[in-house]
């Protein structure tokens, strides 16, 4: 290890391995090419016709049997589903690993559409905590409010939201995009690593606190900004983006882009260093 | 995990007894250890209703130590003698269980601290509630044991509020189980769902105020918080407010008067409180499911947003 003292800040902080990482090997990462769409399937998932509609009443039905139901409607080839008297049942539509169109005629409970790959999803009332956790990608509407936690965790796909949303929307999200007609509330973007959130209205305490990338983006009043979030420029292909994304999203169409703020991490949080324990405790 | 829910019907009574217990039902999942039920019936308003324990419920996980009913009956006597040698008149007496009483008691009286006081003195005796619409009711198991054992389906009144809880931070006992009388403001109770951290803090500076705490159950506080700032001369909402930043931890309480019922949530939004509004009628509980036995057509709910206080009047 360099002398720390006699050194310069920069390269005592490369010295210690912080910032100078250079990754070597073989990587693991697999990367998406769409010419192969066709070819990535789950095993054990269905050839569904969007044009085979069927309804499910789910009224009397705990949610595991709904969620089979759904399973068996779609390995008799039925795309596109209607789930009717939802009644704020918990944990509904999860696990969907499918295309399958997919409309609740009512509101969900916590946990719905949690952990899906795939589905187009169209909410006809609200959603409770953690709506769509870990989604994959696909897309899923609510067309009234949602609960706190709101696409916690998210990978990929759209999700939006045309009413308000509770607190910690698109925490640890790792990717895709949340979209709020409404308002947020506090702890927005909470440990976000990747991903976009767009919110139409106010936005509650500490916005994008602890946030490691990725971009929020609020057209609204900002109760205030979290650690590590600050501002950032709004080009003219972040507002050709916002465009596109509220038009596919069907809100907001003839919102002023312009005027939205675009938040972004610090990075002043960044810490990565490629230490062992008692190598750190020396160059403390 | 606990759960709470209220209701309060604008302009009207109903069946809240039945619509709680339906409320509380939907939410034992979330706690069964013990619930509890503040009602705020339709009454003449003439007596005062006393709702108070000689005992615990020992029965299958209490956690509390089994007496002797006999135990029960002297302190029960030495109830009666008090109240008399106070001038209380008891009009109605009902006991649904041994260690359970229910009592109308015409006592022309405006400051219920020295009353409480001198009932409280005796060894083993609690006063769940006091009021003149109020009825606390709670006890061990689910919603729907709790209501059957005492018959509350039947309860018509304007509002109320309830609590199913699953046991965290104090015993399985009707002493450490919601709701929390207001003690000693007629008619004021409280229900809570979190965890309060700065509990001991606030408890030694409101005993050497002279405020009572009958439990160890950290959301006690929070009834002995606002008595406390109403006892000032703090509007119910003023206490409510000043509680989100007096009170630290993470909590969505309810709280309710004779006329009225209000919530809070902190300034994290970590508990989860879903809210249905109407002209006649306010609903709201942990979850949707609660609001859904009461309304099972489609409605139109929201989460309240981090630090909010609301109040309804009836």
């Amino acid at each position: 290890m360099a002398n720390l003292k006699t050194v310069s800040k920069k390269s005592k902080a490369q010295s210690m391995g912080m910032h100078t990482e250079v990754l070597t090997g073989r990587t693991q990462q697999k990367f998406f090419n769409p010419d192969e769409a066709e070819n990535f399937y789950y095993f054990g998932t269905y050839d569904v016709d969007f044009n085979k509609r069927t309804d499910l009443d789910v009224k009397d039905m705990t949610a595991p049997e709904a969620n089979k139901e759904i399973d068996n409607l779609m390995s008799q080839g039925y795309g596109t589903i209607v789930i009717k008297n939802p009644q704020g049942k918990h944990s509904l539509g999860v696990g969907i690993l499918n295309k399958l169109n997919l409309i609740f005629e009512g509101s969900l409970g916590y946990f719905g559409m949690g952990s899906c790959d795939g589905p187009i999803v169209r909410i006809n009332g609200r959603v409770g905590w953690s709506c769509a956790e870990n989604l994959m990608a696909g897309k899923v509407v609510i067309e009234k409010n949602a609960g706190s936690c709101f696409g916690a965790a998210i990978r990929g796909g759209d999700l939006i939201c045309k009413g308000s949303v509770g607190a910690r929307t698109g925490i640890d999200m790792k990717g895709g995009t949340i979209i709020i007609g409404g308002d947020a509330g506090a702890f927005t973007g909470f440990m976000m690593q990747r991903g976009r959130i767009i919110i139409l209205g106010d936005v509650g305490i500490n916005l994008g606190d602890s946030m490691y990338d990725g971009t929020i983006f609020v057209g609204g009043e900002i109760g205030s900004y979290g650690s590590d979030a600050v501002d950032s420029e709004l080009t003219s292909s972040d507002q050709d983006w916002l465009k596109r994304k509220l038009k596919v999203a069907e809100i907001g169409e003839n919102f002023d882009v312009s005027k939205m703020k675009k938040i972004v991490a610090g990075k002043k949080l960044w810490n990565y260093d490629n230490l062992e324990p008692t190598e750190k405790k020396g160059a403390i | 995990m606990c759960g709470i829910a209220g209701l309060i019907h604008r302009g009207k009574s109903s069946n809240v007894g039945s619509e709680l217990q339906g409320m509380l039902q939907a939410l034992k999942h979330r706690g069964e250890d013990s619930t509890g039920y503040a009602l705020y019936g339709d009454t003449d308003g003439k007596n005062f209703i006393m709702r108070f324990k000689v005992g615990e419920n020992v029965g299958e996980g209490s956690s509390s130590v089994m007496e002797d009913v006999s135990v029960y009956d002297e302190r029960k006597k030495i109830v009666d003698e008090t109240l008399a040698e106070m001038g209380a008149k008891i009009v109605k007496e009902e006991r649904t269980l041994p260690y359970s009483l229910r009592y109308e008691i015409d006592y022309n009286v405006k400051d219920l601290l020295e009353f409480s006081q001198r009932i409280e003195s005796i060894p083993g005796v609690e006063i769940l509630s006091m009021g003149k619409s109020l009825e606390v009711i709670k006890d061990l198991g689910n919603a729907k044991m709790v209501c059957d054992r005492y018959s509350l389906d039947k309860v018509v009144g304007t509002h109320a509020i309830g609590h199913a809880r699953m046991a965290t931070e104090s015993g399985v006992d009707i002493k450490s189980a919601h709701p929390f009388w207001g003690y000693p403001f007629s008619d004021v109770s409280v229900v809570h769902n979190g965890q309060l951290t700065n509990y001991w803090n606030n408890r030694r500076v409101l005993e050497n105020k002279g405020m009572r705490f009958m439990s160890e159950c950290d959301s006690e506080l929070i009834a002995v918080y606002l008595a406390e700032k109403m006892r000032d001369g703090a509007t119910l909402e003023e206490g409510m407010k000043a509680s989100l930043t007096g009170l630290d931890g993470v909590f969505t309480y309810f709280v309710a008067t004779k006329d009225s019922l209000g919530m809070a949530k902190d300034t994290m939004a970590a508990k989860p409180l879903v809210l249905y509004e109407s002209d006649d009628l306010v609903a709201m509980g942990s979850e949707e499911i609660a609001i859904r036995s009461v309304l099972p057509q489609e409605i139109d709910t929201y989460d309240p947003f981090d630090g909010e206080v609301k109040v309804w009047q009836i």
